[in-house]
This record gives C-alpha cells, structure tokens and sequence, in this order.
C-alpha cells in the first residue's frame, strides 16, 4: 500500500454499529506531526458520544478537540461530531454546526460532513466509510470524489456491519477499498511534518 | 478561489435581501449550502442561479424558500439539564424582581417559549413576568402562537419536563385531541409573539433573561457579534444570558462583560454596565 502522493488536508470519516471498534485501530495510525485534520461522525446511542474524547484521547498521537462552533479548524486534530448535531466545516477552513433535520435517519450524519468537505478542501480530502447499518454517506462520498478527493471504502465482507461500506460501494466505484490494517498502513505512511 | 457555487450562493442571498428584505448575507454558509441544496432539490432547481431566477419572479415560492432557510424544529424542555440550571440557580435572583422581562430569541415554533413559561409557572413567577419570543419566519410565529404539537412528541417533551426538575406533570398544561396536544391559553396569555431579526432590527425592552440557543450556530462570526451585543444591550446589570452547548461568547464586543454563571450549562450573567 503505497499513498498517491497528493497532499491531503482534510480526512473525514464515517461509521456506525461497530464503528467504536474500527477507530480503534484506524486513528491510532495517524502518525503525529500529521498536518492533516480529522473529522468524525460516529452514530451513537446519545448517551456514549459524549465519552468518545476521553476513549481516543489517550490512544491518539493526533490531538483530539472538543468541538466549538465557529472555532478554526487545527491541522493535526481529531474533531468528533458531538450528539444531536449536524457537523459542517466552512471555508477559513471552520467548524460550523446545525441542529436542521436528520438525514439519512442521522444526526450527526456523515453525508451533511462530507459534503461540507468536499466543498472546502476539494482534491486536498479524503472520506472514508467504516462498518455500519444504513446508507448515510454515500451520497458525501460521491460529493467528495466529484470535488476531486479521494474516496476510501472499509472492504464490506471485513466489516463488523457490511451494510454502509457497501451502500458507498453501490454509489460510486471507490479509490480504494481496503482492509482495517490496510487501512492503518495507508494512515501510517501519510507525509508527516518535521517537528519544530 | 471563490467556486462558482460560493458566487452563485452569494448572488442568492443578496437578491433575497434586495427583494425581499430578509438578510442571510451574514449566515453560515456551510449550514446555508446545505439548506438550500435541499430547496434546490424541492423546487427541481439544478443550480443556485435558476433557484434565484424562479424566486425572483415567482414571488409566491419565496414563502417556502423561507421555510427551507429557517424552520427548526425543536422539543419542549430540550437539554433538560439547561432547564434544570435555570430553575435551581437563576429563578432564585429572578425572584428578587417585581416583574420580569424575558427574551427568546429564535423562538421558531415557540417550544422553548412554552417550556419557559411552565418553569416560570411551577416557580411562582409567571404572573410578573413578561415572555418575548421572537422569530423572522412568520409561519413559526403562527404555529408557536396556536401552541398545537404533535402528540407523539408528548413522551419526550414529558421526559425533558422531569429532568429539568419539574415539580408538576406536564399533562396540567395541555389538553390531548385526536393526534394533537393544545397548551394551556393561560400560558399563552404571557407570552408576545413577534418578528425580530438579529441580523437587522435593535433591542426593544429592558431584559432579565435572554435564552438564544443553537440559533448563532447558523450565523458567522459577524453576525454573532451583532446578536450577542444586542443582549448584551438588551439585559439589565446582572441580567442572565444563555446559549446553546456548543456556542460561545467570544465573538462579541462585550464577551468580558459576561461572567460565567452556569459553566456546563452555558449560562452567563452580565457584569460590566450601568
């Protein structure tokens, strides 16, 4: 697994039942000094989201933020979209929040982000559809590959839940479709910064 | 670096603004995007440009546009620990009033309104106080003036009355037909509904307490500051102000005349001032 040699900016991700799991291993591969930032959306009973910072925290080399209206996206961080809110970023690049309907049955919905994604960080974003129930995300991973991103699928049959991986894979035909540990190689050989 | 859709989007609003004198100019454009991609889709637009061609001559389509631009639903007590705050630490100082001024800003459907005046009522004050709930959207202000919910609602919105510390069953403030529930006139009697805009219209009356939430999460930071020192001007010394989870003061001008009050729960009081 060798990376495209693009430079990625943003990487939005998007998961489900099971998801807690996959991100496990997925974010912990993000080297640090990553200049990337990384959005989340994770459908969750409302009662866990709230936990998800202190679970990733101490096992991230990236740096995870609450998320705060209006603040300036930091490159190097891992933003989790908080319950009962749409997650959007706006141009600056920023974090813009929405309590508008669910879509897709889901609020955070994956699709709401990356469409917010594609339009900001265009050829510089990556999404990518982990395990899960139902079809949110496909349409913004469609958006995203349209703006020139790169759109990165979970391989259904490796996922806890094959359901939204493979809704994204009806929807377009994926840049890649990998494995979890493919997945984790390909986050650990993203060009990193020299540490000041 | 400005995509032809940003230009469409801003050629948009201003045309609204120009014809029809509602000012999103200063809204978030990602949440905005997103609201109007869905209106596209209604009105079988392919593109911003023939959605703002079909608004301008077709008057009649601006009305539901509208209610694409702004209509949030929301429940009633939501975020009971909010309400919860209000009553244990805020209605013990708003008691040392003789009346009471009240704002909700963004009131869309009046759900909040409602909650606040049950609370005031459980605490002994509605009979002094006075409750503004302001929106732009005029056909909120119409559903939030006739106070009919859907009844499936019911068992949330009874949820939220317990955990903000409720000391009555919410059943004594609305009666049930068929698949509505109707709140109590006697709380309705406390409450004015009105058009304001925070984006163009002033301050209108001496406040106690201001509650604006998840309303600034759809402005920029401009229009934040603009709102935030509106209740800022708004609220007498000491007045208390509050605002969604995730928003924050630190866009306006008088962001060091606030003092947090209620740290989780967003609460604020004012303490600079005459």
């Amino acid at each position: 697994m060798s990376w495209p040699g693009r430079r990625i900016d943003a990487i939005a991700i998007g998961a489900s039942f099971g998801g807690v799991e996959a991100l496990k291993h997925v974010l912990p591969a993000l080297p640090a000094g990553l200049p990337v930032a990384v959005f989340v959306v994770l459908h969750l009973p409302r009662e866990r989201e709230s936990l998800l910072g202190e679970i990733f925290a101490p096992l991230c080399a990236l740096r995870v933020r609450e998320v705060m209206d209006k603040d300036a996206v930091v490159p190097g961080s891992i933003y989790f979209a908080p319950p009962s809110y749409h997650l959007l970023i706006d141009r600056g690049p920023q974090l813009a929040l929405s309590m508008d309907d669910p879509v897709e049955f889901s609020r955070p919905s994956v699709t709401v982000l990356f469409e917010s994604v594609a339009a900001v960080y265009a050829e510089h974003a990556l999404g990518l559809i982990l395990t899960g129930a139902g079809g949110d995300g496909a349409e913004g991973l469609a958006a995203i590959q349209r703006e020139g991103g790169l759109a990165v699928v979970q391989q259904p049959a490796s996922a806890r839940m094959p359901n939204m991986p493979a809704s994204a894979l009806q929807r377009i035909s994926a840049d890649y479709v990998l494995t979890l540990d493919e997945i984790m190689t390909l986050f650990q050989s993203l060009p990193t910064q020299a540490q000041p | 670096m400005e995509s032809a859709q940003d230009l469409e989007l801003e050629l948009l609003v201003e045309a609204i603004y120009h014809s029809y004198h509602y000012d999103f100019r200063s809204y978030a454009r990602a949440s905005l995007r997103r609201r109007l991609q869905v209106a596209m889709q209604r009105f079988g637009c392919t593109s911003l440009s023939q959605l703002q061609g079909r608004v301008l001559h077709e008057s009649e389509i601006f009305g539901e546009l509208l209610e694409y631009l702004t209509v949030q639903v929301s429940d009633m007590f939501r975020d009971p620990s909010y309400f919860l705050a209000l009553r244990e630490k805020v209605v013990p100082l708003l008691r040392t009033y003789p009346s009471l001024k009240i704002w909700i800003a963004g009131c869309s459907t009046g759900e909040e309104a409602y909650s606040m005046a049950i609370l005031l009522r459980e605490e002994g004050l509605l009979d002094r106080s006075l409750i503004y709930a302001t929106d732009i959207n005029p056909n909120a202000l119409r559903r939030a003036e006739a106070g009919i919910y859907d009844v499936a609602k019911v068992p949330d919105f009874t949820s939220n009355h317990r955990r903000s510390g409720g000391r009555s069953s919410l059943s004594d403030y609305y009666s049930a037909a068929y698949d509505r529930i109707i709140l109590d006139k006697s709380l309705r009697k406390h409450i004015v509904f009105s058009d304001h805009s925070l984006a163009t219209d002033s301050v209108f009356a001496e406040m106690q307490l201001v509650s604006c939430r998840n309303v600034l999460i759809y402005f920029d930071r401009a229009l934040q500051s603009r709102a935030l020192d509106l209740f800022y001007e708004a609220l007498c010394r000491r007045g208390f102000l509050g605002i969604g989870l995730r928003e924050s003061l630190r866009f306006s001008s008088h962001a060091d005349a606030f003092a947090e009050f209620v740290r989780e729960d967003r609460i604020y009081q004012k303490t600079g001032g005459l």
